[in-house]
């Protein structure tokens, strides 16, 4: 009887899931359990998909993802912090052919980065926003975000955060879907299969968007967790998001195809 | 023959931005240089050339956008007043440390703080010692006229894309704001798309089929690899300094006495040297049109030549003195003379300070 | 040759516009200018002040503190340029509104009644032209026919039909400046 080795495994027919080529074989620096890889990997897919690898420039911001640039095997530019989306508005107005993302956590987007999202999403420039926002600033250790919800604790929070003195979080989703420059806002998550399915569908959408061409800006929210930063194992931190996270930013399309949806 | 108008040194630094070519130009208004802005909107350069204009919605934004724009190898400019650029400095550290080129021109005004919007050269320190963070220098160079305001315009984007750094044109709110009469240039082609392929083979404007990725980055976690890039910058400073260096020397043949002044200052001691000379005061100009590299050589000749005193005249309280000392190294005396915050000195101011300080001190 | 001139008045008077009529003429012949207008704070109150120099050789310093001509428009004017005036140099002045006349020996003093010539001729606008008329009287230091080719540059190709306007204004100036001393 001969022994069954690895090599006779590895073939063709046994495929059930490929790795796009799109996601460098660089280890990801993410934390086990931490959505950020499944948002890289959907947006290489997607990219993948449309036939633009070759015509792609994606801007990786400062926070977590920092370092996307070594995992999303595009063209890359490391913006500085918060200022991806006045980075890419320049690489898109130069290249209006190609196709121009920018990938940004919550401090980078809704914190320093406010005036840059709010004008990229007013002027309407046809990029696409992909925004992850668990809550917490996990790259510098778990300092309390523009989008920390009220009572939840941070370091910079260490009793919850107090509204009356810290502010309330930061439903920027909601705010630049107001903006007529927004084409098409949604918000997802990437911690069940049926919701990575969504969010895919969702970023394909955005990007499609941009290559029709589409009046405005394409701006994905991807909900996610940060073990990590919340002090949870990770399946726990999944509970945790739907149990408080969700109901606070719920889960969704905001606006689709220049029109706000109906509550 | 080419083309005679009368400017204003704003308006000459946008038409030459057209004429090079420029692929972008991404600003915010402040004053005393608005009018390259407005002059450019006015233009329409989509028309002339394909030029894109879009005012950000601040200098954080522009300059941001001339990181992206110049990433892509495309030429890309802004310019801004003293408070802008300050708020410039952290993407200009950044690109520094990508190696993107672009150019930036600071036409200065009073400060420290909002300080006022009369012409002022106190951000020498900021421009020639780096100004944002981290170990880095710009080139700079110092018009002191319309017509350079026009002319630097493409040496400027020369240096950048020979060296990929970011390039500062630093002149004032007294040569931004003043009309003379200019040769404009010939219009450049902008480059196409094929030709910036073939030229920056490191611009991210989308992966060539078949080749690497390419990835513009300033971050090097690891201290080994970001002391590697820092060599290599360093090693790109030095050959700037070794090849590019620009001054002009007037009247220096028989001079005794040498004022340095740059920009509005080397104009306004054109005078003092005329009024000084009417005199029998033997006094030249040394005119360093690149603040950074510094002519250190020309000064050291004149100190060989047994130059009796140098005297440093500048809109601002004794910033570039201070590289005349590191050059002169106390061979002979060295003093400085300014006016600060927005006050313009007279022929005759300099002239006094001339005689107290160099030639009577 | 180098004349170092500066114009002061009210904004409004077209003081500005002037001097940048005139850089244009030395252009036109050939010769070095600067216009170096005060701008920002300085102008606020009303008054704008414009520094023009026009010369054979490279231009110094575009700011200066004595001038060989001043053309003065207003009393705020008189008081800050009057005494900035190079010994021997050259005051024009309209007299309108000025109740301060200026009393220097040592320079020569013109007045220019370019208002009231103005509204005669209808238009107030071409004061200004009527004022460097004025002055060109005293000192033709740019033929007429070049301040026309000045005036055909300076002016988008839609006013050029008040150019002939212009023309009459200036030698309307020629012909109404007065010694004063």
């Amino acid at each position: 009887m001969s022994e069954i080795t690895i090599q006779d495994i590895i073939k063709p027919e046994n495929l059930v899931y490929e790795k796009t080529k799109l996601m460098t074989d660089n280890a990801l620096s993410y934390c086990p359990g931490c959505g950020h890889g499944t948002a890289h990997r959907l947006i290489m897919e997607v990219i993948e998909e449309l036939g633009q690898e070759n015509d792609t420039i994606g801007v990786a911001p400062v926070g977590c993802s920092v370092l996307a640039y070594e995992f999303m095997n595009v063209d890359m530019q490391e913006a500085a912090h918060g200022r991806a989306p006045a980075v890419a508005t320049a690489i898109k107005r130069l290249w209006p052919g190609k196709v121009v993302y920018t990938y940004q956590g919550d401090g980078d987007l809704a914190a320093i980065g406010t005036a840059e999202t709010i004008h990229a999403c007013n002027r309407g420039e046809n990029i696409v926003i992909i925004f992850i926002n668990n809550g917490i600033y996990g790259m510098t250790g778990g300092q309390m975000a523009p989008t920390t919800l009220p009572g939840m604790k941070t370091s910079t929070s260490p009793y919850g955060r107090d509204v009356q003195s810290m502010g309330n979080p930061l439903k920027i989703t909601e705010l630049v879907s107001a903006l007529p420059g927004t084409y098409y806002v949604t918000r997802q998550s990437v911690h069940t299969p049926a919701a990575v399915r969504k969010a895919k569908r969702a970023i394909k959408k955005a990007f499609q968007n941009q290559l029709d061409c589409k009046p405005g800006l394409s701006f994905v929210e991807i909900v996610s967790n940060c073990n990590s930063g919340w002090k949870m194992e990770p399946v726990q931190s999944n509970i945790w998001m739907e149990e408080n996270m969700f109901p606070f930013y719920e889960l969704g399309d905001i606006k689709v195809d220049g029109s706000l949806l109906a509550k | 023959m080419a083309e005679l108008r009368l400017m204003k040194g704003n308006e000459a630094l946008a038409e030459a931005a057209i004429r090079t070519g420029v692929d972008g130009y991404f600003g915010y208004p402040i004053t005393p240089q608005s009018e390259v802005i407005e002059y450019l909107m006015a233009e329409k350069p989509f028309e002339r050339t394909g030029m894109i204009v879009l005012q950000a919605e601040s200098e954080v934004a522009s300059i941001n956008m001339l990181y992206g724009g110049g990433g892509t190898g495309k030429k890309v400019m802004t310019s801004s007043s003293s408070p802008g650029i300050s708020l410039m400095q952290e993407g200009l550290s950044y690109m520094a440390g990508a190696e993107i080129p672009c150019v930036v021109a600071n036409i200065v005004r009073g400060g420290p703080g909002l300080g006022d919007i009369q012409p002022a050269q106190s951000d020498y320190f900021q421009a020639v010692k780096g100004g944002g963070h981290g170990d880095y220098h710009l080139p700079v160079l110092a018009p002191a006229s319309v017509q350079e305001m026009s002319d630097f315009v493409p040496v400027a984007f020369d240096l950048a894309f020979k060296y990929r750094t970011p390039v500062l044109i630093i002149s004032d709110g007294l040569i931004g704001q003043m009309m003379e009469k200019v040769e404009l240039f010939e219009q450049m082609p902008r480059l196409t798309d094929e030709e910036i392929n073939e030229r920056y083979p490191w611009a991210t404007n989308g992966k060539p089929a078949g080749e690497e990725r390419r990835i513009l980055t300033s971050l090097y976690l690891d201290p080994h690899k970001l002391e590697k890039n820092n060599f290599k910058l360093q090693e790109k400073y030095r050959n700037i300094e070794a090849d590019e260096v620009n001054y002009e020397l007037i009247d220096c043949d028989d001079a005794e006495y040498i004022i340095v002044a740059y920009g509005s200052s080397s104009r306004i001691s054109q005078k003092t040297i005329k009024l000084a000379r009417a005199e029998g005061i033997k006094v030249g100009l040394l005119r360093p049109i690149t603040l950074w590299p510094f002519p250190k050589n020309p000064i050291d000749d004149l100190v060989k030549k047994g130059v009796k005193g140098f005297l440093s005249v500048e809109m601002s309280a004794g910033q570039m003195v201070e590289d005349v000392r590191l050059t002169v190294r106390e061979r002979t005396k060295v003093e400085h003379f300014g006016r600060y915050g927005g006050v313009i000195h007279s022929p005759e101011e300099v002239l006094e300070a001339l005689k107290t300080k160099i030639v009577g001190g | 040759m180098t004349e170092e001139i500066i114009i002061a008045g009210f904004g409004g008077q077209g003081v500005l516009s002037m001097g940048k009529i005139l850089a244009y003429s030395g252009i036109m012949q050939d010769q070095e200018v600067s216009w170096f207008p005060a701008y920002g704070p300085e102008m606020r109150g009303g008054t704008a002040n414009v520094t023009v120099i026009i010369s054979d050789e490279r231009i110094s310093s575009p700011t200066l503190t004595a001038y060989d001509t001043a053309i003065i428009l207003n009393q705020q004017s008189m008081d800050k340029f009057e005494n900035s005036v190079k010994p021997g140099g050259v005051l024009i002045y309209d007299p309108n509104g000025i109740s301060k006349h200026p009393t220097r020996q040592d320079i020569k003093i013109y007045k220019i009644e370019g208002a009231k010539v103005a509204t005669e001729m209808g238009n107030t606008k071409i004061f200004n032209m009527v004022v460097l008329g004025g002055y060109l009287s005293v000192k033709p230091i740019v033929k007429l026919e070049n301040v026309i080719r000045g005036l055909k540059k300076s002016l988008h190709e839609r006013y050029h039909k008040l150019i002939p306007l212009n023309e009459d204004a200036i030698t309307m100036g020629m012909k109404n400046v007065v010694e004063v001393n």
